[in-house]
């Protein structure tokens, strides 16, 4: 993997919301990178910070701590604006509620095209027309969807106008955030299928955020772990399922239901259990423990792994 | 399973009045509920399975009506109750329910205590000191750790799974005799879920309730289920016993919904999809509601209506593929070896006493 391009660097990144006057950190010491036209996953639970960190790579969220370096710049903290125009450009994103995250009140006309007005993106009105019609057709909606509004679109539907108007500004990096949580099983596969075709026809790399394992092992090349604000275990993702290491990792894997009657009515559940890790003395620290394969852990953590992966 | 039965639904078909047009949210429906065992009814939202389950306890919308039909429990019709009086002898006490958002089922502005010792006052007309120390000891049943001190709290004081167990505690407290739950887990995290799963099964073994599990997750159908209900457009289209469902599924939408799954899928290979989308229900559905986005149908299916066909004691499926005029169509590859795809995971298989 080493010798594949890295698209995006998150380096030591923290970050801190301010509830009241306290400051509650939600995000601490996250390392990552991301390689040109991977599929890379980052799977928590509710509270864990994985949105946060989505959200703070399209700058929406403020960083308190260490850097995001998309193509070489660093793009978070205080940017020139042709830089955030830029960061804008290459990097969208879409979210889990397809039905909030589109304007009630506007076109779906208006709503794919508006990242290109913004940034004047295209010629004169026919080559505006035309790239709107492009984007809807790629994401399998029909030329005469454009001048609907949202209300009339099925869950899936809206999903793939958020697709569309992610796709329209011809993005390198998108941000999918839980894209299919809100859908139902038949729709699911659909979008999915439409994300990787994205992938794999134009090179797209996407960062996927998402609460379920299961769903990530089939569409992720590699898999982060996310608990309570700390990355606590990445690797390639047949790598995570074969040789899962941190506690909190088996106990995700454990709990996440198997269609499958045989496996789940024998199944026996790992509870996670945060005080088994004494880190009163011997401090963990984030590190690779196996070529691509990275762990939240402390030394006398880290002599145990080692046992495991080397059986 | 030798058991009784304890409910029977027949022929049940339920309208909604929605702006001068009429929708058809269930459409001749019959299920028999057998006594201690757990049914799933899985479905897609807007395939009725909620709207189904709410007959049972009066509890539909006031523009839906169940226009044909009967539910007999304990000797009884249930839809000759009319009025709400005769429903409270039912609702709650007989057959509770649990929803899917615990903080819209818990009062904010009372305590956790109060809630439960309330009900236990109703439904078993104990005093007030009584009904503490039981809604102490229902707690502690649900997993409610230092139970005395948190009988004094606020809902917004519990996690969204520690509310969740407040809502069983309630419903546990009239002592029910089926447990509807309605997608108790989808608002929690997947380890929650997997906690408040095992509890309930826990509890239905203490208790003896029979358990109806409403859900879209197959996993969670997997691992609670001795039976399942597919609906489909207002209607079962299959059911049999987890197993016949999950590893000898009939009907094309079973094996669309199954081979969708995620897990099931190869790398770098699409993921099956359903192509489409379910029908409207305010039109009138003419031969079988599923034909659109079934790649199996037959001149027939946009024609006539299916009948339920028997597959086995327990199992049946409506589908025109079971007649035996039908070709013989094979279900797709990802059925035929959900299992063994399942198993290679190693990881899944790891954490089994298999």
């Amino acid at each position: 993997m080493s010798n594949q391009e890295v698209l995006l660097q998150v380096k030591d990144l923290e970050i801190t919301f301010k509830v009241g006057n306290r400051n509650f950190v939600a995000v601490k010491d996250a390392n990552f990178d991301i390689y040109k036209g991977e599929t890379f996953a980052l799977v928590g639970e509710s509270g864990s910070g994985k949105t946060t960190i989505g959200r703070a790579i399209v700058r929406i969220n403020p960083t308190s701590k260490g850097d995001i370096i998309y193509q070489g710049q660093k793009i978070n903290g205080k940017i020139s604006k042709e830089l955030d125009k830029w960061v804008i450009k290459n990097i969208q994103m879409i979210f889990q509620d397809p039905a909030a995250s589109l304007n009630e009140r506007a076109t779906i006309d208006y709503i794919i095209s508006e990242g290109i007005q913004n940034f004047k993106l295209y010629k004169d009105e026919a080559d505006r027309k035309q790239k709107v019609l492009d984007a809807l057709k790629s994401v399998g909606l029909l030329e005469e969807h454009a001048s609907r509004y949202p209300h009339e679109f099925s869950g899936g539907q809206r999903q793939r106008i958020g697709i569309a108007r992610a796709m329209i500004m011809e993005p390198k990096l998108l941000v999918a955030d839980e894209p299919i949580s809100a859908l139902d099983v038949s729709i699911r596969a659909q979008v999915l299928n439409l994300l990787d075709e994205f992938k794999k026809n134009k090179g797209l790399t996407i960062m996927f955020v998402a609460h379920d394992l299961s769903v990530v092992r089939f569409f992720s090349d590699r898999i982060a772990v996310i608990n309570k604000g700390r990355i606590v275990e990445l690797a390639k993702t047949e790598e995570l399922f074969n040789n899962p290491l941190h506690p909190y990792t088996k106990s995700l894997l454990s709990a996440v239901p198997q269609p499958d009657p045989k496996i789940e009515k024998n199944k026996n559940l790992i509870v996670y259990d945060e005080s088994i890790h004494d880190y009163s003395e011997d401090k963990p620290f984030w590190s690779e423990i196996k070529e691509g394969h990275f762990i939240w852990a402390n030394n006398k953590e880290l002599i145990e792994y080692k046992k495991i992966i080397d059986k | 399973m030798e058991n009784k039965i304890i409910l029977s639904a027949k022929n049940i078909i339920v309208k909604f009045k929605v702006r001068n047009r009429v929708l058809t949210a269930i459409r001749n429906v019959s299920l028999d509920l057998y006594e201690k065992e757990t049914l799933a009814i899985v479905g897609e939202s807007g395939s009725g399975k909620s709207v189904f389950t709410k007959t049972f306890t009066g509890m539909l919308e006031t523009n839906g009506e169940v226009t044909n039909g009967e539910i007999i429990f304990e000797g009884k019709n249930l839809l000759e109750n009319k009025k709400d009086k005769d429903w409270e002898k039912i609702r709650g006490k007989k057959i509770a329910t649990v929803f899917q958002d615990p903080m819209t089922s818990l009062n904010p502005v009372k305590t956790i205590g109060s809630q439960i010792s309330e009900v236990i006052i109703k439904h078993q007309g104990k005093s007030k000191e009584e009904a503490k120390e039981l809604a102490i000891e229902l707690m502690e049943k649900v997993g409610i750790q230092n139970a005395a001190v948190r009988f004094n709290e606020y809902p917004f004081m519990y996690s969204g799974g520690m509310r969740q167990r407040i809502v069983i505690a309630i419903t546990l407290a009239c002592k029910p005799e089926i447990l509807i739950c309605d997608e108790p887990t989808t608002a929690l995290d997947v380890t929650i879920q997997a906690q408040i799963i095992d509890l309930i099964k826990n509890l239905q073994k203490e208790y003896g309730f029979t358990t109806i599990y409403i859900t879209h997750d197959l996993g969670v159908v997997a691992n609670v289920a001795d039976k399942v209900a597919v609906m489909y457009a207002g209607q079962i289209i299959e059911q049999g016993t987890v197993e016949e469902v999950f590893y000898n599924p009939k009907h094309p939408y079973t094996w669309g919904l199954l081979s969708s799954l995620p897990q099931l899928g190869e790398k770098g290979k699409k993921l099956y999809a359903i192509s489409g989308t379910p029908p409207s229900l305010f039109e009138e559905i003419k031969g079988d509601a599923f034909a659109p986005r079934n790649p199996y149908a037959m001149q027939i299916d946009y024609e006539e209506e299916p009948p339920m066909f028997k597959v086995s004691e327990t199992h049946y499926a409506k589908t025109w593929l079971l007649d035996e005029r039908a070709p013989f169509v094979e279900p797709p590859v990802e059925i035929r070896q959900l299992h063994e795809r399942l198993s290679k995971m190693p990881s899944v298989k790891g954490e089994t006493n298999e």
